[in-house]
């Protein structure tokens, strides 16, 4: 009895592989990345003109929730039921290739002396042992929103140029009720936003402090640059009073309902900012220091090859790679995502640069830095914290950000060892 | 076939009785015994789910032994226990027997009760989360604000997020204790009652002697059930504090929420798995000594 079952479920699963075999004679690849109505649509493109090139090849995207999205590509790849080519958090890759999961890109069609060349710095974080392991199709970096009815209603005719201006600007801004509560505030503040990263890479920086040393294994803001940097930060709320951390819930909260005159936030957020009704925004780059020093931090997701690629997969694989990070493709993704592209040559051409959303985030390319997280949830924890230990228990910033460095490079220290 | 006709007829019944036992066996076999197996093993190992799973032995266990965050959070797990049964032991004790006594509308009003019961943690846990806001979106403080009281920080303080947060969660599952209760005091005699009122007996010697000796069943099993249920807090911690998790200054935090957070955060399963194991022996010891009291009965 047990044989005959064996053999229908074998008979059916045999049928069932040639049926789909016989549909094609084509390669068929596996794509994976995360649920977001835009890149969906983007990639779909993108697979619809790469199969119209290259007809042997046919590319099935899947895409899962962004919630699950991370679990489900490591309990997948390592069992061998993934995709061939990932996409994949720029800061999740150590992991993977640690865990030989990901293949390096053969340097015959991904020579990494051209990227180096071709794209922006801060792809080079993807490059080890001579090779290029993955590559973006676009990055992400941080800029300015304001909202442009109430810089007109506060007679403000221009957004801040410098960190001096910006104080002041957020005054102006900033409304509170009889009994001083603040109704709208200036500037939205939360370590557990993106200020986190503005801090690091963009404050300490613009103070002339280097957040972290040796290829970002030791902290380094517990210098004057540091202490300055969280001062100029927490003094918006404690001094300045432009600020309330946890305004309205969330940052963006507050600025896409009118509450808030300057928000800083990711590339990402134009999208969900264009939807929102009755909201007049604009943007400009993050402000400089009064000698005229900027930082940005940039962020992306990469694609890359996994080891369950091999033979004729693999080769179509690398194609479809070198599609995907393609000027062509970039562009692409900037028109339909909204996200900048990889390559100088594709972003700061005359019409990209001088866009007025998309400017001042692919100017702020140019001197932005991306930050290797060993652990990004947990890393950003360590700032919320360092703000939380100053704002609720009042402990003086000197000893908070004492703390906040050890519980940092403890964290870096465990990676790793 | 030889085999089984010569069986005896009580044989044959315990092998039918195995052949449909078979399918629960197998199920909690696979999908509850061996994973639990499994995290038992995964906790004395180093792994993130991508790479070889490493022998570490008792690292993962001396790790949380030294760890700060651990302490505060095996506190905080323990103050939703004996801060949220006490008070919903007593409130819903207090609602079921006075909506006993009511005849007017006491089906919608014990609708009412059980209606947060009903709905979404999830979907609780956020409107709570607005109720609790800053001026100008936060239901309580525009009240506070709106008759001249300052504002109160109900999630951004570390003393009174934690009874924030554990309002709702006693709120909701008070209506499912209610009915429990109602149910238990439906079970007990009238003759005790009216022996009670020939004697003579004020309404306070009824309550402590009468009703509430018999209902210990009853205020037994809730303690046990509501127990568990505040060990094991998760779903309105998170979603009240998404943006912070177990947050501000993990304050909130309770046990699962670390071990979600070691998990699918910082992807240690090793810790996560000594965190779980940990919360397995806690949630033991409690069931334990809560049952010896149900058997002493």
């Amino acid at each position: 009895m047990l044989e005959k079952w064996n053999g229908l479920v074998l008979a059916s699963v045999t049928s069932a592989a040639a049926l789909f075999a016989s549909s094609a004679d084509a390669v068929e690849i596996e794509y994976w990345q995360y649920f977001f109505d835009a890149r969906v649509t983007a990639m779909e493109q993108l697979i619809e003109s790469f199969e119209a090139a290259n007809p042997d090849i046919t590319v099935k995207m899947t895409h899962f929730p962004y919630a699950d999205y991370r679990t489900k590509v490591a309990a997948a790849i390592p069992a061998g039921e993934g995709p061939d080519v990932v996409q994949l958090f720029y800061g999740w890759l150590n992991d993977y290739i640690a865990a030989e999961l990901i293949q390096p890109l053969p340097a015959d069609v991904f020579d990494p002396a051209t990227i180096d060349a071709e794209f922006f710095p801060m792809v080079q974080a993807m490059k080890g042992d001579g090779a290029y392991y993955a590559l973006p199709t676009a990055v992400r970096s941080l800029a300015l929103f304001y909202n442009e009815r109430l810089f007109d209603e506060a007679g403000i005719e221009s957004p801040p140029e410098t960190l001096d201006e910006f104080i002041e600007v957020a005054k102006k801004l900033t409304k509170k009720d009889g009994a001083g509560n603040i109704t709208q505030v200036g500037i939205t503040t939360g370590m557990t936003a993106q200020d986190h990263h503005w801090f690091r890479e963009g404050l300490v920086r613009q103070f002339g402090g280097e957040p972290y040393l040796d290829d970002y294994h030791t902290v380094n803001y517990n210098s004057d640059a540091g202490m300055e940097a969280l001062k100029f930060y927490t003094d918006l709320e404690k001094v300045h009073e432009v600020t309330a951390s946890g305004f309205m819930d969330e940052p963006q909260a507050a600025f896409k309902a009118g509450r808030a005159g300057m928000h800083i936030d990711g590339s990402f957020r134009i999208g969900s900012l264009n939807g929102v009704r009755g909201l007049k925004w604009g943007v400009t780059e993050l402000p400089a220091t009064s000698d005229g020093v900027r930082s940005n931090y940039s962020s992306y997701w990469v694609n890359g090859i996994t080891t369950k690629a091999e033979g004729e997969k693999y080769d179509a694989a690398v194609k479809f790679m070198q599609y995907i990070t393609s000027d062509d493709a970039m562009q692409v993704w900037l028109d339909v995502v909204g996200e900048l592209p990889a390559k100088p040559s594709v972003g700061l051409t005359e019409s990209n640069a001088n866009d007025p959303t998309y400017g001042p985030f692919i100017r702020g390319l140019a001197y932005a830095h991306t930050t290797k997280f060993a652990n990004e949830s947990a890393q950003r924890q360590v700032l919320v914290d360092l703000v939380a230990r100053t704002d609720i228990e009042g402990q003086p910033l000197e000893d908070s950000l004492a703390v906040a460095v050890a519980e940092e490079q403890k964290i870096l220290d465990d990676y790793y060892d | 076939m030889q085999i089984y006709a010569n069986l005896t007829i009580r044989q044959k019944h315990i092998i039918w009785a195995w052949a449909f036992l078979a399918l629960p066996v197998l199920f909690y076999g696979i999908i509850r015994f061996y994973p639990t197996g499994n995290a038992f093993l995964i906790s004395f190992q180093d792994w993130n789910l991508l790479g070889k799973r490493t022998w570490t032995g008792w690292d993962n266990y001396i790790k949380l032994w030294n760890d700060p965050v651990f302490w505060k959070v095996f506190k905080n797990t323990f103050a939703y226990l004996l801060i949220g049964t006490p008070i919903s032991l007593f409130l819903s004790f207090l609602i079921a027997y006075h909506l006993d006594k009511l005849r007017f509308m006491h089906g919608f009003l014990r609708m009412l009760y059980f209606l947060p019961f009903m709905t979404s943690a999830v979907a609780m846990a956020w409107v709570w989360r607005w109720f609790y806001q800053g001026v100008p979106i936060g239901l309580f403080n525009n009240m506070l604000a709106s008759i001249g009281i300052p504002q109160i920080e109900f999630l951004n303080s570390t003393t009174n997020a934690l009874p924030a947060v554990l309002a709702p969660a006693v709120w909701a599952g008070l209506g499912f204790q209610v009915i429990i209760f109602m149910a238990g005091l439906r079970a007990i005699p009238t003759s005790y009652y009216e022996a009670a009122k020939i004697d003579g007996v004020g309404w306070f010697t009824i309550l402590t002697q009468i009703t509430i000796p018999l209902l210990r069943p009853t205020i037994v099993f809730i303690v046990v059930f509501s127990s568990i249920g505040f060990l094991r807090i998760f779903d309105h911690v998170f979603n009240m504090t998404t943006n912070n998790p177990g947050g501000p200054l993990n304050a909130t935090k309770p046990l699962v929420l670390m071990i979600y957070d070691t998990a699918f955060n910082g992807f240690d399963m090793g810790y996560a798995s000594a965190q779980t194991v940990v919360l397995f022996l806690i949630l033991l010891v409690v069931s334990l000594i809560q049952l010896r009291l149900l058997r002493s009965d």
